[in-house]
């Protein structure tokens, strides 16, 4: 039996969760204030996961702005966020553009979308 | 030229006092938000992560997510916001004069002015750290603005003073972008940051934290080419013998916010020495009548969600003083800090005659304390409410709520001061 302390990340109340592991598999989560954090402790010592937030480059922008924020609309395996980084090096999005929009439909990872966070016209 | 309202400030505070006015009977047309940069949404446009609107909406926004609802509500409510209208100066009568491109210099009265002009980042220079001033060195939120909305890196790599939230987020962020951060120092034994930034922006990417330490020199003329480190004593000096030079191209101070309070100041607007904003009651009525504060030029805020909730506070109350819809004051309190509290907001309790609803009392405590009561007393140190809590820290807002029977009473009683405190258990 192995047990392990995290800090649940999913909102800022940070939860301190206890997981008892046996043979690799979890046997009980403890300490969650709610039912994501116990999603996000079962996750966690199996296969991490992490929105990943950055903003891509913007052409065409009214106001001559040069970024547009993105996130991923589900968490990514945490192992890709450097991989996602490098795929959106080049990408380029065209004002104007709506908060909300698929940009890239499933991102690395099928089932994940990378979407905009902001709207420019 | 004169309007009913106006509001500085178009960031989540200005916004939701708008639209909270709006709500609370005003209409549109009488009111004004003046905002300096060219779009509205403050510094949540440069704070790309996600993190903001759980209480709010219910659901884990990103910073331009969270300001574009308010825009949108902003324009539902059918209210304008002037872009690149930068307020110069506010008068005690409520004259408030702003520059912009399309307006030129422009003078407008008001019945009632709402400040909500945010806050701005302590600077290196109020923190006198030894070395020559090479180029490097940036706050925090600067670095963001560079890297999130310029779309430029300040640096390849980094040591990063302070471990507050945008400190952190930053170390993510850098690294993220392809910048390598070397470490995190905090001065205090204790992060103030949350504790899922320490987890998802620092143990993620194996980055340092070194509680108790500072930063004692910065190597470099032109560019800054290291940064030498040093453990601190409990009384925060550094201890000779602990230096640790890194080789690297970029500080970044993250080491705290000021209210943005020079209008206010200009007005002879009174300022709480602990807050560094104005003295407020419970609708966020400053010293001077129908001039208010909320945001982060009253008090820094961590979430943003509360500074929403305060905006819509004072959004209401000058709406309600404007249509003549306000019950006159029969008594003041003021409100004092006991052992462990650093300052409460509001610092005065004005209790009309028949009291119609609570007053919530938000404070931060000085310390980091385990198994606390908080508590308010009043003059003759009857204990009017109480709380227990396991543990408080000086990152969060505590709050505790004042009853109307409790109100009447006070009044009932001529109570001059209440006091906030916390006690060990
Ligand atoms: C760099 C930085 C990063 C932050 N990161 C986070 C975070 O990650 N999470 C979080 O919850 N909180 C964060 N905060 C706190 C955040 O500021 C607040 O939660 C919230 O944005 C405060 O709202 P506000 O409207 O009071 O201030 P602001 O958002 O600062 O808005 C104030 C507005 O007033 C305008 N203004 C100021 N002076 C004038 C003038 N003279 N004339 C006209 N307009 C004027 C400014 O341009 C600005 O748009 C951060 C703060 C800073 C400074
Ligand atoms: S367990 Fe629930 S309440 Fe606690 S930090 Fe996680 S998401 Fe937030």
């Amino acid at each position: 039996m192995e047990t392990r302390e995290l800090t649940c990340v999913v909102c800022p109340a940070g939860c301190k969760i206890t997981v008892t592991l046996e043979d690799g598999k979890v046997t009980d989560v403890k300490g969650q204030t709610c039912p994501r954090g116990k999603t996000y402790a079962q996750n966690e010592v199996t296969h991490p996961v992490r929105t990943l937030t950055t903003t891509v480059l913007l052409e065409n922008a009214a106001a001559g702005t040069k970024t547009l924020p993105v996130k991923t609309n589900k968490p990514l395996s945490k192992e890709l966020l450097f991989a996602a980084m490098d795929e959106l090096a080049g990408f380029a999005v065209k004002a104007p553009v709506t908060v909300g929009t698929v940009l890239l439909k499933d991102f690395m990872e099928p089932g994940v979308d990378l979407v905009a966070c902001k709207t420019v016209h | 030229m004169h309007k009913k309202l106006i509001v500085i400030g178009g960031g989540p505070a200005g916004l939701a006092a708008a639209v909270s006015a709006v709500e609370n009977g005003l209409s549109p047309e009488d009111i004004c938000i003046l905002e300096r940069d060219s779009e509205p949404g403050g510094i949540l446009n440069q704070c790309i992560h996600a993190g903001f609107g759980l209480h709010r909406f219910g659901e884990e926004l990103t910073g331009p997510e969270y300001a574009g609802r308010y825009i949108e509500m902003a324009k539902a409510a059918g209210l304008t916001i002037t872009v690149n209208a930068m307020v110069l100066s506010l008068t005690d009568d409520k004259k408030v004069t702003y520059v912009s491109p399309e307006t030129g210099y422009v003078t407008c009265s008001a019945d009632a002015v709402i400040l909500a002009m945010g806050c701005r980042e302590r600077t290196r220079g109020a923190l006198n750290i030894p070395g020559s001033r090479p180029a490097g060195i940036f706050t925090a939120g600067t670095a963001q603005r560079y890297v999130n909305m310029e779309g430029y890196m300040p640096g390849k790599r980094v040591v990063i003073l302070g471990s507050g939230d945008i400190g952190l987020i930053m170390a993510r962020r850098m690294t993220l972008e392809g910048a390598k951060v070397l470490c995190v120092c905090e001065l205090m034994p204790y992060s103030g940051g949350l504790a899922r930034n320490i987890v998802q922006c620092l143990e993620d990417f194996d980055i340092p934290l070194y509680l108790s330490h500072t930063v004692t020199a910065i190597g470099g003329k032109d560019r800054v080419e290291s940064v030498t480190v040093a453990q601190v004593d409990e009384n925060r000096r550094p201890i000779p013998g602990t230096e640790v030079t890194y080789d690297c191209d970029t500080l970044l101070l993250s080491v705290g916010l000021i209210p943005e309070n020079e209008l206010t100041r200009g007005a002879g607007v009174a300022i709480d020495r602990m807050t560094n904003g104005a003295f407020v009651n419970q609708n966020r009525e400053t010293e001077i009548d129908g001039i208010y504060a909320c945001g982060n030029v009253l008090h820094v805020h961590d979430l943003v969600d509360f500074v929403s909730e305060e905006a819509a506070i004072a959004g209401r109350a000058a709406a309600e003083k404007i249509l003549g819809k306000t019950a006159p004051a029969v008594h003041s309190v003021s409100v004092r800090t006991g052992f462990g509290v650093r300052y409460t907001i509001p610092e005065r309790i004005d209790i009309p005659a028949e009291p119609a609803e609570e007053v919530r009392l938000f404070f931060r405590v000085t310390d980091i304390y385990k198994k606390v009561r908080l508590t308010i007393t009043d003059g003759n140190g009857n204990v009017l409410v109480k709380k227990a809590k396991s543990a408080v820290a000086p990152g969060e807002m505590e709050s505790l709520s004042l009853s109307v029977e409790s109100l009447k009473a006070l009044a009932d009683a001529k109570c001059e001061t209440i006091t906030v405190a916390l006690e060990e258990m």
